[in-house]
């Protein structure tokens, strides 16, 4: 099939940036999106031009690396999966295709299509672990039997892959979907409960002083998160948060 | 120089704990005037920083991706080994230790293997301490499956993303750890080469990859977690950026590589479909314990398959050749991924393969299906006899094991697995080769350590499913903080290492000539051009069988590829950007010499072992020939310049504690 991409250019941080046309022809339905940027970005280069840039690693929808707006969703039209995980069957021949970064006041644009989410770690390290020496002197990992519900929710919930499409989704730029999934992942399980009151209004505090909006229920995050994350875990957050502020205010 | 591996005297049960009573240590105070270099955030490298740190120590941390979290361990899938015995079918250290050597086909350090063996247990003990969610029974004990090559159920995982679930408590160890301070974390950094002053490794230059700046980072010892150099196969099912760098500037400044050909080609990976594929999938080993692999008995049916005028499930049982269940009955199915790969190739190069390309062969699930249905309608109290109703129970239990792997494959195949079977053909998955490194887990240079897949140790000429993430968090959280610490208890009066000394000066320059060089270039060729010719030569003549004759074409075709390659590549931009093309340059080049040194390996070891399948070297039945009177060593080679001028060292290996035999899966 033959595209017509608009994709986003910026040279860097400080550059304004701008919507750049690039045909396309002779697209596989076969390839991923992502291996039809590298063929455009071959092209590119071939003519003297500079390629796209864009983030990505595993393309196996795991690592969370690459990210795109495309056409107005994030990680594309399909659901449930990464952008690097889109085929092009999902388009059709002559379609115009929007590229666009991930947009958020806290993810600014490093370059073209990559984002710089390292406010997305800083709210991880400021709660986002049991604080466990790694000296090998734990108990035995059967000692506390964890009812598999529990278990199961919780795996659900540490499936997240910080992608921040949740983020770049929401009008609000908010990350409660994301910092929920860390901070539910935690609650359900038995060694995570200890710290849990500090660790959500932690997490919380660090995810407003980064600039992240403030939650409207909207539940377009769920919506476009690769993952499935569940907006069962922002309640539970909520919950948890509320509790939290209560037992220290006693 | 010769090599010392080091192994402590003893029994091999006492080596570790008789070594670890006897090391020097670092007390708290001293611990805090030392910094360590970690080059890598993956499994190894994420829980050595994270421990490193809690003890003390200062620890820099480098990764190419954006975040720590992004290695590529994250894409592991099935599963971790240890040995529990929590399913009481008799599993224990020794037969882990002996499971291990023997998958290796005989070609590791015992002393290595059994610690890590002993060490597995902890691992699951500690990730469950820190919160990682495996999968568990409804009697809310940890769950297991099976891998390859073993009789047991050892593997603890965590549906199909298990290291995914690992890295992220690694992870979150870390940043515990970055929040104290105590780790200073550089994301987007490449490490680009070692420093060495007065013989010892004391920092690295790195390149920020948003500004392009050059940095020096200094520390008393750098450790090399970097992962394994499987892209030099161009398609692989490593992550896009993984690369040998870090590994191949640590050889080119003393450190020995060893086995460079012992690669793991994996059996069950999605085929490829077009020149423009980036990349291969894997599906899981783990798939295997449900999965039954098969190609028609039946020239005929293959070409209605081809033709597409039959599908799968129109050949009947009697046409259809089990071939692993046929000639491994003992372990069918399950063999270890070396054979099993070694058994596609021989079915699809004989003709029988299932699709357009004939690469491919089916893995199977409707007998699972069947079976796990079954016994759901039993539970249930439904009727068993009900197809429709046995079918959709087990389908099931099937989407609750492996869920995520067959939505993998549909997105990307297009095709149902659960309908139809998947089909299957070996990638290059995994590298057993790496840096030699001793006992300590230190290289031949003094201060220089190599941990997980970057270095050599543990798993011989083939690694066993699921013991990868057992030795990537083995290394990193229980053996090198005791083995560093004793390295390290000489240099409490050292002082902090100066940026400013000659050594970094002749090294930052090295690093920026080269870096100039390949951006003013301006040749007429992209870097993937050279990657995939490399690949190719790769593929036909160092994968899964190879002949002397191959192996040396490969090497004078590399070795013009390269020179072609430093004379015609063309690099957009400048240096001093965000620029993807300059990073895959430098990571390719690198792999243009590893690529001959691999193939010079493989040249020089005239047997069959593991990964490692020489043509002239088998069986009548196409079975392995090792040859363990001349080669029971491993090869550690010597940098000299040209690949094809390295120096072999050979550290032989002896077995005490383990019989050597002819390794069969009947
Ligand atoms: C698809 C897949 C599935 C797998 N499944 C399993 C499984 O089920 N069980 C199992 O046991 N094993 C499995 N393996 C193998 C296992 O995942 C790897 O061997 C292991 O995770 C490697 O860990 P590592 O820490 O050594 O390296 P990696 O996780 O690869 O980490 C490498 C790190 O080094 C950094 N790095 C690399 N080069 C540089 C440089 N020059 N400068 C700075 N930083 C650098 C990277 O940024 C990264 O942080 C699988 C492998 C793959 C590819
Ligand atoms: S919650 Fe979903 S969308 Fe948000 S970062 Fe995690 S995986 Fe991505
Ligand atoms: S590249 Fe890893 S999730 Fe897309």
């Amino acid at each position: 099939m033959n595209l017509n991409l608009k994709i986003w250019r910026q040279k860097d941080a400080n550059d304004k940036g701008k919507i750049v046309e690039y045909p396309i022809a002779n697209v596989s339905e076969h390839m991923s999106f992502l291996e039809m940027l590298d063929v455009l970005n071959e092209e590119l280069i071939e003519k003297g031009d500079e390629p796209v840039a864009f983030d990505h690693d595993c393309r196996e929808g795991i690592c969370g690396m690459c990210s795109l707006y495309i056409n107005g969703e994030a990680h594309g039209p399909d659901r449930g999966v990464t952008t690097c995980q889109l085929h092009m069957r999902k388009f059709k021949d002559g379609d115009t295709i929007f590229i666009e970064p991930f947009r958020a006041t806290a993810l600014p644009v490093v370059k073209d299509l990559v984002v710089d989410r390292s406010a997305m770690d800083r709210i991880q390290q400021a709660g986002g672990f049991v604080s466990v020496n790694t000296s090998g002197n734990t108990q035995d990992a059967n000692a506390i039997p964890i009812a598999k519900e529990n278990a199961d929710k919780a795996f659900d919930a540490a499936t997240c892959i910080g992608c921040g499409a949740c983020i770049a989704t929401c009008k609000n730029s908010s990350a409660m979907l994301y910092v929920s999934a860390k901070v539910s992942q935690f609650s359900l399980l038995p060694q995570g409960q200890v710290e849990a009151k500090e660790r959500v209004k932690n997490m919380v505090n660090k995810m407003d002083e980064e600039g992240f909006g403030n939650c409207t229920n909207t539940g377009a995050c769920e919506v476009e998160c690769p993952k499935g994350i569940s907006l069962e875990n922002i309640s539970r957050m909520n919950r948890e948060f509320l509790a939290a502020n209560f037992s220290s205010k006693k | 120089m010769k090599l010392d591996s080091k192994v402590p005297e003893g029994n091999l049960k006492d080596k570790w704990t008789n070594y670890k009573d006897s090391i020097n240590l670092v007390n708290p105070a001293n611990k805090r005037n030392i910094d360590i270099i970690v080059v890598g955030t993956g499994l190894a490298g994420g829980s050595a920083s994270a421990t490193l740190a809690e003890l003390g120590y200062n620890v820099k941390a480098f990764c190419y991706q954006d975040s720590p979290r992004r290695a590529h361990s994250i894409a592991a899938q099935g599963g971790i080994n240890a040995a529990k015995n929590y399913q009481g079918d008799g599993d224990s250290t020794y037969r882990l230790f002996y499971d291990t050597v023997k998958g290796g086909d005989y070609r590791s350090r015992e002393a290595n293997v059994f610690r890590l063996a002993e060490v597995s247990t902890n691992i699951i003990d500690q990730c469950v301490a820190q919160g990682v969610p495996f999968a568990r029974d409804y009697g809310g004990l940890l769950d297991n499956r099976s891998f390859g090559g073993v009789l047991v159920s050892r593997t603890f995982y965590a549906k199909g993303q298990t290291g995914q679930q690992l890295l992220l408590g690694a992870y979150s160890a870390m940043n515990r750890q970055i929040a104290r301070g105590k780790i200073k974390m550089n994301n987007r950094h490449e490490m680009l080469d070692i420093v060495i002053v007065d013989g010892k490794a004391r920092g690295i230059i790195a390149r920020n990859l948003v500004t392009g700046e050059i940095e020096r980072h200094s520390a008393h010892a750098v450790v090399i977690a970097s992962g394994g150099y499987g892209n030099v196969y161009f398609l692989s099912t490593n992550a896009m950026g993984s690369n040998a760098t870090a590994a191949w500037k640590a050889h080119k400044k003393g450190a020995h590589f060893a086995n460079p050909c012992y690669t793991q080609i994996h059996p069950t990976c999605i085929p490829r479909s077009g020149d423009y594929q980036s990349k291969l999938t894997l599906m899981s080993e783990s798939l295997r314990n449900d999965g039954r692999i098969w190609v028609p008995k039946n020239k005929k049916d293959v070409d209605a398959l081809r033709n597409g005028t039959i599908r799968a499930v129109d050949i009947s049982e009697a046409d259809r050749d089990y071939y692993l269940e046929r000639r491994y009955p003992a372990f069918g199915n399950l063999v270890p991924r070396d054979v099993a790969s070694r058994a596609a190739k021989e079915r699809c190069d004989a003709g029988f393969g299932v699709n357009q390309t004939g690469e491919a062969v089916f893995l199977d699930f409707s007998a699972a299906i069947e079976r796990y249905g079954k016994e759901q309608a039993l539970l249930k109290g439904l009727d068993s006899n009900n197809k429709d109703k046995v079918k959709e129970l087990g389908t099931e239990i099937v989407r609750s094991k492996y869920g995520n792997l067959f939505q993998m494959y549909e997105k990307i195949v297009d095709e149902n697995p659960y309908q139809t079977p998947m089909m299957i053909y070996p990638a290059v998955h995994y590298t057993m080769g790496g840096i030699w490194v001793d006992y300590n887990l230190m290289t031949s240079v003094d201060g220089l350590y190599a941990i997980g897949e970057a270095n050599f140790s543990d798993h011989g000429a083939n690694r066993l499913g699921a013991s990868a993430l057992m030795q990537g968090l083995a290394d990193g959280y229980f053996v090198l903080p005791y083995t560093i610490g004793d390295y390290l208890s000489n240099d409490i009066r050292t002082g902090p290492i100066s940026t400013s000394s000659k050594e970094f000066d002749v090294a930052e320059k090295e690093v920026v000539e080269r870096i100039e060089k390949l951006i003013n270039n301006k040749g007429s060729n992209t870097v993937d051009h050279y990657h995939k010719k490399l690949g190719k030569i790769m593929w036909d003549k160092c994968g899964m069988a190879r002949t002397e004759k191959g192996l040396k074409d490969a090497m004078s075709e590399i070795k013009k590829l390269r020179e072609d390659f430093w004379e015609n590549v063309s690099i957009p931009g400048n240096s001093s950007e965000m620029n993807k093309e300059l990073e895959k340059a430098g990571r390719v080049a690198d792999f243009l010499e590893l690529g001959e040194l691999f193939a010079k390996d493989a040249l020089e070891r005239n047997e069959s072992c593991g990964g490692h399948f020489r043509e002239e070297y088998a069986t009548l039945e196409g079975e392995a020939e090792r040859d363990d009177k001349d080669f029971s060593y491993v090869s550690a080679w010597e940098y000299k310049g040209e690949p094809a001028d390295a120096i072999l060292h050979k550290e032989e290996l002896s077995f005490e504690n383990i019989e050597v035999k002819v390794r069969s899966y009947k």
